[in-house]
């Protein structure tokens, strides 16, 4: 694989965004039913995520033909959050931790957007020879 | 993608918060419908909210992420509008039209405070509900910049 690759050049930027994109959802999901009865919010440890992510790529070795060829599989459980004020129908969303949690989520995600965004620049950089 | 799914999460939230209000807004407006038998008389109404579960049909491949992803509900959906069993009220009124034998009519068993404190509770969370589908409208359109 080239210097230049993709894969070596972008790092980690594409998973940090999708997984910003995942938890986005989760987050949502939990704001959505603030009102629903019993609901329990979930949320994951994003860091435990992206480790996951980053050996993810790593492969089992082979060193026979009848090897079964497989990855590590990796831990990665949606967990659940303890509520500071636990409410009476069993609800564990408190809306405006989530809301702050989604907002701080949406602004590293535009964080690791610019991280992102300047790689691509640094290869238009590159391609054009300046 | 999942950044589009937030914008369903939040359509699902707004649509079941505006139900709701629709609830209040009934309720409210037919406290005062009085009848002279307990089956016409109107009961309050309240909305049943349960977590949409996600469909297993809408997963492009089981990937990894979508696995994790797969553990979460799609928002909210309403399972039903159920009537209050709460007792009606029996005021004694033997002029009103609607007396029955002994003089009573029967008034809904609608709690005007509650509904009030419900339709300020639905209205927060309609707001949320807008703001969430702002920010991740704000992180697509950043998206769409990549590369320029």
């Amino acid at each position: 694989m080239s210097a230049l690759g993709f894969k070596n050049s972008l790092g980690i930027s594409p998973q940090t965004l999708q997984l910003r994109a995942a938890r986005a959802e989760v987050l949502a999901n939990n704001l959505a039913n603030s009102d629903t009865p019993n609901f329990k919010a979930r949320d994951f440890d994003f860091q435990a995520m992206l480790d996951a992510e980053s050996r993810r790529s790593l492969s089992m070795n082979v060193t026979s033909e009848k090897h079964q060829r497989g990855t590590v599989d990796t831990e990665s459980d949606l967990l659940f959050r303890n509520p500071y004020q636990p409410s009476i129908d069993g609800n564990t969303v408190d809306s405006q931790m989530e809301q702050s949690f989604y907002t701080e989520n949406a602004l590293r995600y535009n964080s690791s957007f610019q991280f992102l965004n300047g790689k691509f620049k640094g290869l238009k950089g590159a391609i054009k020879g300046q | 993608m999942s950044l589009t799914n937030v914008f369903n999460i939040a359509g699902t939230g707004m649509n079941a918060q505006s139900i709701r209000l629709n609830t209040t807004a009934s309720n409210i407006a037919n406290a005062e419908t009085v009848s002279s038998s307990i089956d016409e008389t109107y009961k309050a109404r309240k909305p049943w909210f349960q977590v949409l579960e996600k469909q297993w049909d809408s997963f492009d491949g089981l990937n990894h992420k979508l696995d994790v992803r797969s553990q979460v509900g799609d928002g909210v959906k309403i399972a039903g509008i159920v009537e209050s069993d709460a007792p009606l009220q029996k005021r004694f009124q033997p002029h009103h039209p609607m007396a029955d034998e002994e003089g009573y009519v029967l008034y809904p068993n609608v709690n005007v405070v509650e509904e009030m404190t419900d339709m300020m509770s639905s209205s927060r969370s309609y707001q949320m509900n807008v703001e969430v589908m702002k920010t991740a409208k704000q992180m697509l359109q950043r998206t769409l910049t990549l590369g320029q």
